[in-house]
């Protein structure tokens, strides 16, 4: 009768030993990829807007390579941003304020794997959306394929712990759910804008570019820029050196503030 | 202390800043037992019931769940208690069964799901994605979840709170179910019946201490106070209280044999459970009001 017992734990198996990290981890990443295509609105904002975006824009510049090689960096820098900083700012404030990280908290899951599993699903729709622009990119816009892979690869990794950092981060910030679009947009939209995603950085305002400059984003689009398109002249160091000051601080600030608890009223 | 015993609470205190939320509270649930924690709202119960489910550190005090320290969160005490907090929230994508299997894979030796499922009667919901449950059905996927990881020692923090008479009872049939499991369960509550239906001992609870503690047909017994009661020749009720009713007793029909009267309906009683509760908590009403 209990046969079609979950994922290996039998029924004969009457230990209390753990469930092992890594089938904790791995059940909590698939439970979160499924829950996360089931809520189309999510699935949307997360997963189709950077895309629809790059399907516009490549549009619009269609033929104009110049513009585009600004573009297609600049929307893959968009997308690290929108699956980690974005998403789980919002997910995180669900979460905390729905209760439903308190319930996981009463249970033996380990909080690292709960955590990893959450992130875990966040780094797979950034691992898919650059992949898709990049492809794109290459096939549709008719740029040349990335020069530098390692490159392109580490400017991802890195940006994904740093803006999966700020995202928890900010989540402690956000008082309830409600508002939690507000604040996050708040945060994403100016900066996108103001990082060179839509354009070259270099053309806005000089205080814009200053403001820029101390943020994190357009060092990321520089660096996937020197990465994915040949000839750019990008200070690998300096992005990389902003990236890991950011990080570090969101690290910080998302371990610090971290809440089980939704606020009260 | 007792080897038997599944909770041991001692001196436990709680303190918010300037506030103390509890006061000094001990008590001791035998392996089981139904324990019932009975008082109003902010009376301390879910702080108390939080800091055993390894929620909020303790001021002072002595705790011990399983014979293991909550404070310190171990993973092991995780394995073998069920929690059913007092609001929480699910995943509103899953459906019941999913919720449900998903948790069963979050324990070492997990209950079936299916009979676990049946168990807490959310067979006809089994399919239905938990946004769209009713609230009763909810509470009963939070008994399921809390269950499926068979618990030695199941937490319901005010499980019926904001029911209407049907899902109430339905709540209850699923705790006595627990009961008839084995399982030893820990209550709060702010229902006097749901206390007195449910639990084999209960403890009174007001302003972060215990006030009175017994099996809800000896709290009264347990009360320093008995009543005598009766009704003179003239048909008039009287009512006596007192410590010690064979002195009582001896007084009135003393008196009434030197009159020559007799006494009509003599009865000696013990205060209701209810009586005791109304009497223990009645300064919160006038201090509410």
């Amino acid at each position: 009768m209990s046969d079609h017992a979950i994922d290996g734990v039998r029924p004969a198996d009457r230990s209390r030993e753990a469930v092992p990290w890594r089938r904790a981890a791995w059940r909590q990443y698939r439970l979160e990829r499924r829950m996360f295509w089931r809520n189309p609105s999510a699935a949307f904002f997360n997963f189709l807007l950077p895309l629809l975006f790059l399907a516009l824009f490549g549009a619009i510049f269609s033929g104009d390579r110049d513009t585009l090689q600004v573009i297609v960096p600049g929307i893959a820098g968009m997308a690290v941003m929108s699956t980690t900083f974005s998403a789980l700012a919002m997910n995180l404030t669900y979460l905390r304020e729905a209760g439903i990280l308190k319930r996981v908290r009463g249970t033996p899951l380990p909080t690292s794997a709960y955590l990893a599993g959450i992130a875990g699903s966040a780094i797979t729709n950034t691992a898919v959306q650059v992949g898709l622009i990049t492809v794109a990119g290459t096939m549709v816009f008719g740029l040349d394929p990335p020069r530098d892979w390692p490159a392109l690869v580490l400017f991802v990794v890195v940006g994904v712990w740093c803006f999966a950092a700020l995202g928890v981060a900010l989540s402690h910030a956000i008082p309830n759910f409600d508002s939690a679009p507000a604040y996050v947009n708040a945060a994403f939209l100016p900066v996108i804008f103001i990082s060179g995603v839509f354009y070259d950085a270099d053309d806005a305002p000089r205080f814009l570019r200053d403001v820029a400059e101390v943020l994190p984003l357009k060092h990321l689009i520089d660096g996937l820029s020197g990465a994915m398109v040949a000839g750019a002249d990008v200070d690998h160091l300096l992005a990389l050196a902003v990236l890991a000051l950011w990080g570090c601080a969101g690290t910080l600030l998302a371990i610090r503030g971290f809440s089980w608890d939704a606020r009260r009223a | 202390m007792n080897g038997h015993a599944a909770i041991e609470v001692e001196g436990l205190r709680k303190r918010y800043g300037e506030r103390e939320a509890v006061r000094g509270i001990s008590f001791t649930v035998r392996r089981g037992e139904v324990f019932g924690l009975l008082g109003p709202n902010g009376a301390g119960k879910t702080t108390t019931v939080e800091i055993l489910e390894g929620y909020r550190e303790r001021s002072d005090g002595r705790v011990s769940v399983l014979g293991m320290d909550p404070g310190t969160r171990p993973a092991a005490l995780r394995r073998r208690v069920g929690i059913v907090l007092q609001s929480s929230g699910l995943y509103r994508h899953l459906t019941v069964r999913e919720a449900v299997e998903h948790w069963a894979g979050l324990y070492p030796a997990p209950r079936d799901v299916d009979e676990t499922i049946a168990l807490t009667g959310l067979e006809e919901a089994a399919g239905v994605r938990t946004r769209a449950l009713s609230g009763g059905q909810q509470r009963r996927l939070d008994f399921a979840l809390a269950l499926i990881g068979d618990p030695e020692l199941v937490f319901l923090d005010e499980p019926t709170t904001g029911f209407d008479p049907a899902a109430r009872r339905q709540a209850w049939d699923a705790v006595r179910s627990l009961q008839e499991l084995g399982k030893t369960v820990l209550l709060t509550t702010h229902y006097l019946d749901e206390a007195q239906a449910l639990a084999d001992r209960v403890a009174i609870v007001k302003d972060g201490a215990i006030l009175a503690e017994g099996a809800p047909g000896d709290l009264g017994a347990g009360a320093q106070r008995f009543r005598v009661t009766w009704r003179g020749e003239d048909g008039e009720a009287h009512v006596r209280e007192t410590a010690d009713p064979t002195a009582l007793l001896h007084e009135i029909t003393g008196a009434a044999l030197a009159r020559g009267e007799r006494l009509h309906d003599l009865g000696v009683s013990r205060p209701s459970l209810e009586e005791v509760y109304l009497e223990l908590t009645a300064g919160d009403a006038t201090a509410a009001a």
